[in-house]
């Protein structure tokens, strides 16, 4: 029979997990340790690091024994769109300013879905720029300013 | 009675006219998006957080404690409406109020979960009113070792109540303290696992975190398949339940108040469990048990009434405690900690009106709930048509603009990206993220415990079981661990969560 078989799920939860652990030890080992007595930075993170390996390593042992489901489908469109929202959100703030920078960050965001149409994406995202405006500059008066430095005004 | 003239003084500061608007607002924003397809409570009050930090520390946490007590409120009503729970804990009321909904009788659906988690809600927080103080004497007399081991008891429940496989909760939990620990340590000042990066000395920003791995990670889940929502009734009609229902409800909304509220306790998340635990009852105890999965009376008063009382008391650990049962009560925890207020036994003795305003406003935020959501629920039922494409440009929106309002960091907008992939990536991988928030939130305290204990006892580590407190209570821990591994326990407990999948 096919023995080296593994669940895949269980695979990559495990290997995801030991090598963080080894990350984190590693980290930890090249501060202080210190001793029980005093513990140093590095002491309760080695130990932690040290579990998190151990709980990896079991995982990788009960993905060569037990079968689970399939992982399934993985959502690449909207990780395209989602996950550099807030990131573009991050950069341009300061920048651009909340106006521009809430609109381009809610049009990005708007095409994570395949069945938003570009017209869609454009109105709500300049209606939420409208809204967003009223209730957190106008209405919480939080101390963002509506256009930066980078478009001369 | 001291009990009195404490209630007094939190219905006085919980009916001041600005702290019953905030929980107004909570209530209807809680409700408003715990309607909204694909979002829980856990996502909402983190979405929503920063909008509080601008308010008094009372006026917040009030308004929080609205949003939790709401969106668990909007959970129920897409359970009974469209099948789709909106919450963990309202999906066994999904299983015979569809079927209610679908013999038309949605309207008396709503009304008996409403009337049951009012019920519950009422007497639930008399509870929490009656077991805090006494609980918070005991909580002040707690040292390090006992800190340390009741936070060990704590995140051991929160694995026994996490959904799958117990190592990979385990691994969860420490994943989530060695994150916690990111930041300056507190003895030496010498920065750890911050990559360098300055921004990230004070450690990650924990509505950073906690918007990535349960906000973002929920929206990546949701958009795998599309799928177009159909409403089961676009009109709900005969709100008011039958005399027959009425008392077919009495029973199951007692049975399920006092199993809720003892389970709520329970650190780990009792709400979902105590929903379950009371289903079960219910069907055991009926005269027709072949009902159940038909559209039951009691299927829906039972579960509903006991997840509104186990929200209720696990406020209980919190407010005296400053542990939190669930990952809603860490967030409350941040919360706290964002307006300056140090959670744990002593704010109930320096803020007594806090500490009381928060306990009565349970009940009043309870209250609004039934008032008004009754007469709204043809406006829920329309707002359940929303498409979700429309949403989730929206909450990236608010998302974004949430997290940078809490410290102006940039850093931090690069954080929520960072651990909604890593909290998309979990659950992919059949991880639950509630013990990594968790660990996340008691990571520094357990650690800073554990030295200063290690401190005071000279590097003798059998402190924690010389102490007697300390003691029972790493004894609790190892006995839950070791009835979770338990065969016959571990096949029960597969069971429940694959039922509730």
């Amino acid at each position: 029979m096919n023995s080296l078989k593994f669940d895949t799920t269980n695979l990559i939860c495990g290997l995801l997990f030991v090598l963080t652990g080894i990350y984190f030890a590693y980290q930890a080992f090249e501060l202080e340790l210190g001793t029980a007595f005093r513990m140093g930075p590095g002491y309760f993170p080695f130990i932690l690091a040290c579990a998190l390996m151990l709980f990896g390593v079991i995982i990788l042992v009960q993905a060569a024994r037990v079968h689970g489901e399939p992982i399934g489908h993985i959502a690449w469109r909207g990780m395209l769109f989602i996950l550099p929202a807030p990131i573009f959100f991050g950069l341009t703030v300061r920048g651009l300013g909340f106006v521009p920078a809430l609109f381009f960050t809610a049009l990005i965001a708007s095409f994570a879905s395949g069945r938003m149409k570009p017209l869609t994406a454009v109105v709500l995202s300049a209606a939420l720029t409208v809204f967003a405006v009223a209730v957190f500059i106008y209405g919480l008066g939080l101390p963002f300013r509506s256009f930066g430095p980078w478009l001369g005004l | 009675m001291d009990l009195f003239s404490n209630l007094a003084l939190g219905f006085a500061t919980a009916t001041s006219l600005e702290n019953l608007f905030f929980c107004l607002i909570g209530v209807l924003l809680g409700t408003l998006i715990g309607v909204l397809p694909g979002i829980g409570a856990t996502a909402t009050i983190a979405m929503l957080l920063p909008i509080t930090f601008q308010l008094e520390p009372v006026s917040s946490l009030i308004m929080l404690a609205g949003i939790y007590y709401g969106a668990q409120y909007g959970g129920s009503t897409t359970a009974i409406l469209i099948n789709m729970p909106g919450e963990s804990s309202s999906a066994v009321t999904a299983i015979d109020g569809y079927q209610m909904a679908r013999k038309g009788k949605a309207g008396a659906a709503l009304a008996i979960a409403a009337i049951g988690s009012f019920f519950a809600g009422t007497v639930s927080t008399f509870l929490v009113a009656i077991f805090a103080p006494p609980l918070t004497e005991i909580a002040l007399q707690f040292g390090a070792a006992e800190y340390f081991s009741l936070m060990v008891v704590g995140l051991v429940s929160s694995i026994a109540l996490a959904h799958g496989s117990i190592v990979k909760a385990l691994a969860m939990v420490a994943l989530g303290l060695l994150l916690g620990l990111v930041g300056t340590d507190i003895y030496t000042g010498t920065p750890r696992f911050t990559l360098g990066i300055r921004e990230y000395a004070d450690g990650l920003n924990f509505v950073a975190v906690a918007v990535g791995v349960f906000g973002i990670a929920e929206i990546l889940r949701n958009l795998e398949n599309e799928k177009s929502r159909s409403v089961l009734v676009s009109k709900v009609s005969g709100l008011l339940p039958t005399k027959e229902d009425f008392r077919a409800m009495v029973a199951p909304v007692l049975r399920g108040t006092v199993i809720g509220s003892i389970l709520g306790i329970l650190p780990g998340g009792g709400a979902i469990l105590a929903a379950f635990a009371s289903y079960t009852v219910e069907k055991k105890v009926s005269k027709n048990p072949q009902e159940f999965g038909q559209g039951a009376v009691a299927g829906v008063a039972g579960p509903e009434s006991a997840n509104n009382a186990g929200a209720q008391t696990s406020f209980i650990p919190l407010l005296t405690l400053g542990i939190p049962a669930n990952p809603v009560m860490a967030l409350m925890i941040g919360a706290m900690i964002i307006q300056g207020i140090v959670p744990g036994p002593n704010v109930a003795v320096e803020q007594p009106a806090l500490f009381w305003g928060i306990i009565a406003s349970m009940w009043i935020g309870n209250l609004m709930l039934v008032v008004l959501n009754l007469p709204l629920i043809g406006l829920w039922v329309k707002l359940l048509t929303i498409p979700y494409y429309v949403l989730f440009p929206i909450i990236m929106a608010f998302c974004s603009i949430g997290v940078y309002s809490v410290n102006s960091n940039v850093y931090d907008l690069y954080s929520v990206a960072f651990f909604g992939f890593i909290g998309y990536v979990l659950v992919k991988l059949r991880c639950e993220p509630a013990p990594l928030l968790l660990g996340f939130v008691l990571g520094p305290l357990l650690e800073e415990n554990l030295r200063r204990a290690m401190i005071l006892s000279r590097g003798d580590p059998t402190t924690f079981v010389t102490r007697p407190i300390s003691a029972g209570l790493l004894f609790v821990a190892a006995l839950v661990l070791v009835v979770v591994f338990l065969p016959s326990v571990k096949k029960k407990r597969e069971e429940v969560f694959v039922e509730e999948d």
